[in-house]
């Protein structure tokens, strides 16, 4: 057999393109090893070789999803490679997406294995685990080195046709996917076992992990929306120019709340947006385009809205923990049920 | 964020651009937007085209807190 072909598929970032100023470009084919393809390629030692990079800025992918899909997939078939990486994208939201659902699309459209690699926090997992091999990274490139390690013996199995073997020898997210084995001790002893563990306080791994079903029913609906107090809370960070708060352009380890009170109209004299994950020049020279304060001021006068809540909540969603943004919301929500709120409008970059 | 919200007993509606995150994350009411950077205008519009743009999508999600939902629900056009 000789070398496994690989397409490779990176971002405009990794490509070397440009930041977020560039995030929409179109995807774009070249046949050689385009950033981190360098290490990957090093890393198979011969085994296997790319053929080919797809590149695609991450906002013209998730902006675009099904074209995007589409022409990325015409640039794949041609070079009919035996194996499809994407990534890996660490905690890039959208890069992570557009990595998963490229990678299922090749493998479940095209019949091609086909893997990528992310941090467990990134949409992509959650989106695609079940349906993909995504194995998992830390949360920054500066885990690169570490994440190519992890995908190459992954890679190499899949291009050669191999049995895949468990999550945990294989180092990819859990598909939800039960496979039947023989165990050397019976179940009545390994749950014994796991018992004692568990009671000495001890790590102990489940044979049966619970699925993880954290839905939140919808609430009744709005009865009167001209008599109820509207707020508006956003992840797109836009706070008063100057950021007085310092909210961290990523990462975000907190949340501000601000006063729009006589506010008919925000612009660029006043507010701008803190987020370091999106091109900011639109929001920075009109900051409506990410809360629309000016909309909701003029239905407040209309009477279409009781009114519009006094303050705005905002943080900034660009690789934040989950774990934070449930922190922030959490008290934001209990202060916005406090001062008598309706109805919240939340929006997103 | 916006199922925290919801938890605290708020009704929400979620205005974002990429939707198939927005359910993933478990926002039940749902607005599509324009774009990543500009979710709620499009500068390539004249001032008083983009304002426009602007409260339509508004009045969509207003809608969208006036109207009882058993599930995830998208409010498309």
């Amino acid at each position: 057999m000789g070398k496994i072909k690989v397409v490779h598929y990176i971002n405009q970032f990794f490509a070397g393109i440009g930041g977020e100023e560039k995030a929409d470009h179109k995807p774009e084919v070249r046949e050689e090893i385009v950033g981190p393809g360098m290490a990957l390629n090093a890393q198979f030692k011969g085994e296997a070789e790319i053929v080919a990079t797809v590149i695609c800025g991450d906002s013209y992918f998730n902006e675009n999803i099904e074209e995007a899909k589409a022409e990325i997939l015409d640039m794949v078939k041609k070079y009919n490679p035996d194996l499809f990486i994407a990534g890996p994208a660490f905690n890039a939201g959208r890069y992570g997406v557009a990595c998963a659902t490229i990678t299922d699309a090749v493998q479940n459209e095209l019949g091609i294995p086909a893997l990528t690699a992310m941090y467990e926090e990134n949409p992509g997992v959650d989106m695609f685990r079940k349906s993909i091999y995504i194995v998992p990274t830390k949360n920054s490139a500066a885990g690169m080195r570490d994440a190519v390690k992890k995908m190459v013996p992954l890679a190499l199995k899949l291009g050669k046709g191999e049995e895949i073997g468990s999550p945990q020898e294989e180092n990819y997210f859990p598909r939800g996917i039960r496979k039947n084995y023989f165990a050397e001790k019976r179940g009545s002893e390994r749950a014994v076992e796991m018992l004692i563990k568990k009671l000495k306080g001890e790590e102990f791994e489940t044979e049966y992990p619970m699925p993880d079903f954290d839905r939140v029913k919808p609430n009744p609906a709005v009865k009167d929306i001209t008599k109820a107090t509207i707020a508006i809370v956003t992840s797109g960070g836009i706070v008063p120019k100057g950021n007085p708060d310092h909210i961290e352009s990523s990462s975000a380890s907190k949340y501000g709340k601000y006063d729009i009170d006589g506010f008919n109209d925000l612009t660029e004299d006043d507010h701008q947006t803190a987020h370091g994950g999106y091109d900011p020049v639109y929001a920075n020279n009109d900051p409506d385009r990410v809360i629309p304060v000016d909309i909701l001021r003029e239905m407040e006068k209309e009477g279409k809205i009781g009114k519009l809540h006094r303050y705005f909540y905002t943080t900034v969603g660009n690789g934040t923990a989950v774990a934070s943004a449930k922190k922030f919301a959490a008290e934001i929500a209990k202060e916005l049920v406090a001062d008598g709120v309706d109805a919240v409008i939340l929006t997103s970059t | 964020m916006v199922k925290e919200i919801e938890r605290a007993g708020l009704p929400v509606v979620h205005m974002c651009t990429v939707v198939p995150i927005s359910l993933t994350v478990g926002a039940n009411r749902i607005v599509p937007t324009i774009a990543i950077p500009h979710p709620l205008g499009n500068p390539s519009l004249d001032p008083e085209a983009e304002k426009d743009l602007r409260r339509k999508l508004v009045e969509r999600a207003l809608k969208a807190l006036e109207t009882e939902v058993e599930d995830q629900t998208v409010f498309e056009e």
